[in-house]
């Protein structure tokens, strides 16, 4: 059983269609490739699945049951959890303190409820340690490295114990170097069970590590395959529309 | 593809000591500043020593910074949001006037005092409120909250000077202008103020949270930390803490006229930010905002001691702002 299923997903925007009759799955333990011309409707597709807002047609199934996600703690508190193009950290903040943002462990008794800290910055070790990261708890993100920053969101979604993570564009910012020590994250978080979707402009990236291939074209679904079905050429096509349907 | 090897231990420096630590930190600057500043005053002119460390002048001296440095408490923790507040001053008049007004009717000065509270509370409301709800920018509501607040607090006071307080004249003369062993009473006041803000800004979820919001307010919002409530809040608490040093003020002065506290706002935020508390949000802290009061006292009663026309205080006071904001940029910090 997939552990999401949306079918027949339709999203308008007054009179522009975003989406329509687009059916998307994911399975435990995968990574699926998100690919699309800019419009095509991957974002608005990633909000709906992030609960930013509900779909105008269609229907969401998570673990088999039906969801409605009206506002993006919902889909948090579901499992799902985003990591976004500006990774949406705090700079002048401790990567441990990131990591716990909005989830801060506390201590002592009402009134006098205090920040463990030491707590905290232990366990973001045990994640970054996890993750094979060498970035250190107590370091302030400003000094950090684009890697070491990705790091620090994907320490996020691991916290939470998400079953779905989504990517939006993790590797447009960093250096080519770092690329390859963020796509080895996301090959852990996949070892370990989660779902993954890497929403990329960058092909190399999207299939060194995907094991499903998805490609919209103008709110349409044109493509959905197993990666070693498919090849760089043939996602080329169908993104520009050269290829129809594959 | 093969485990990529980790590039970032390449990057990676030595863990800073606690020295070092302390060596960064502009509050600690200033306060070697506010010790050497009248050492070396000494040493140039011996008399200045009896004057300056007099006891008469130590207890004026941080009397006088005490306003300004409560004011700045409730400041650092607008500015740590990334907002700035600039109504203080007025807010400071309509609460010192609320007193006034009450307690010349012949209302005791608990009641009074609870409304001057309540005076300033609301001014801070109405600016976070405009400010998170309807996402105005903080400079322009606070900016017409200086001028509303002004004009507020001549039409309550019809323009009468208040300087009798009825019965609990005593009391409140006793809050504003006495001692308690042996320090003066406003002092006592930022002191305790200053410890509690301190305490909230680094060990407790709301000050962890404040200063996210300052770091990246799109991001605070995603992770669920309800901004806009809590950039309401310090607003609130500038108001709150501005009536706290209209109240202090107004009972050490014993009096109280419409004009209390014109650009004290600028003085205010000259504090912080010689503090070393960043405009742009994110940074700063109490001890910033009380150090930062000091240092401006400091040089204020060095140069009247030492003779020089207080004309010039303005322009000395002015210096020391834009070092404290060069002295970011030469560590190579984003400065507003």
């Amino acid at each position: 059983m997939a552990l999401l299923e949306m079918t027949n997903i339709a999203m308008r925007f007054g009179a522009i269609e975003a989406l329509a009759g687009v059916d998307f799955s994911l399975e435990p333990g995968r990574i699926t490739g998100l690919m699309g011309d800019n419009g095509a409707g991957k974002s608005t597709l990633v909000k709906i699945i992030a609960g930013n807002f509900p779909p105008s047609e269609g229907n969401m199934f998570l673990e088999g049951k039906e969801v409605h996600f009206h506002k993006p703690v919902d889909a948090r508190q579901a499992g799902i959890e985003v990591v976004y193009q500006d990774l949406a950290i705090c700079n002048n903040l401790t990567a441990s303190a990131n990591v716990f943002l909005g989830r801060e462990v506390m201590k002592g008794f009402w009134p006098v409820r205090i920040l463990d800290n030491w707590m905290m910055s232990g366990r973001s070790k045990v994640l970054f340690e996890e993750l094979k990261s060498e970035t250190r708890p107590d370091d302030v993100v400003r000094s950090m490295s684009g890697g070491q920053r990705q790091a620090v969101a994907i320490a996020r979604t691991h916290l939470s114990k998400a079953k779905i993570v989504l990517m939006d564009e993790p590797t447009a910012a960093i250096s080519v170097r770092q690329v390859a020590e963020v796509l080895d994250l996301l090959k852990r978080l996949r070892d370990q069970g989660m779902a993954i979707v890497l929403i990329s402009h960058r092909m190399p990236d999207v299939f060194a590590v995907s094991d499903q291939i998805v490609v919209l074209r103008r709110g349409r679904k044109v493509a959905d395959k197993p990666i070693l079905k498919s090849s760089p050429e043939e996602v080329t096509g169908l993104i520009t529309g050269a290829i129809k349907l594959a | 593809m093969t485990t990529a090897p980790s590039f970032e231990a390449d990057f990676s420096s030595p863990r800073p000591s606690v020295w070092q630590r302390l060596l960064s930190k502009q509050p600690f600057w200033v306060m070697i500043a506010v010790v050497i500043i009248p050492l070396i005053m000494t040493l140039f002119e011996p008399s200045f020593r009896h004057a300056f460390f007099s006891g008469e002048n130590f207890v004026n001296n941080t009397r006088n910074f005490a306003f300004i440095a409560i004011m700045a408490l409730g400041q650092v923790a607008v500015m740590i949001t990334g907002g700035i507040d600039l109504s203080v001053g007025s807010t400071l008049a309509v609460s010192g006037i609320v007193l006034g007004l009450l307690m010349d009717a012949g209302h005791s000065f608990w009641l009074a005092a609870i409304a001057a509270l309540l005076a300033g509370i609301v001014m801070g409301a109405i600016n976070g409120f405009l400010i998170s709800y309807l996402k105005l920018s903080s400079f322009v509501v606070t900016l017409g909250m200086l001028s509303i607040g002004r004009s507020v607090a001549l039409a309550i006071s019809n323009n009468k000077f208040f300087h009798q307080f009825g019965e609990d004249e005593p009391l409140l003369q006793a809050i504003g202008g006495g001692k308690t062993f042996g320090i003066a009473n406003p002092v006592l006041v930022m002191i305790v103020l200053a410890l509690v803000m301190g305490f909230v800004f680094r060990y407790t979820r709301y000050g962890r949270h404040l200063y996210a919001i300052g770091g990246n307010e799109h991001a605070s919002q995603l992770t669920g930390v309800p901004v806009d409530l809590l950039k309401l809040s310090v607003y609130v608490l500038s108001g709150l803490m501005t009536a706290i040093a209209a109240i202090l003020m107004v009972g050490w002065l014993g009096s109280v006229t419409n004009g209390i506290g014109i650009g004290y706002e600028l003085r205010v935020i000259a504090s912080t930010v010689i503090g070393g508390v960043n405009l742009l949000g994110g940074e700063g802290g109490a001890f910033a905002a009380v150090v930062g009061a000091a240092l401006i006292e400091i040089i204020r009663n060095s140069l009247l001691l030492a003779g020089v026309d207080p004309y010039w205080q303005g322009t000395f006071v002015g210096i020391f702002i834009i070092l404290a904001v060069l002295l970011e940029r030469l560590r190579g910090r984003k400065v507003g």
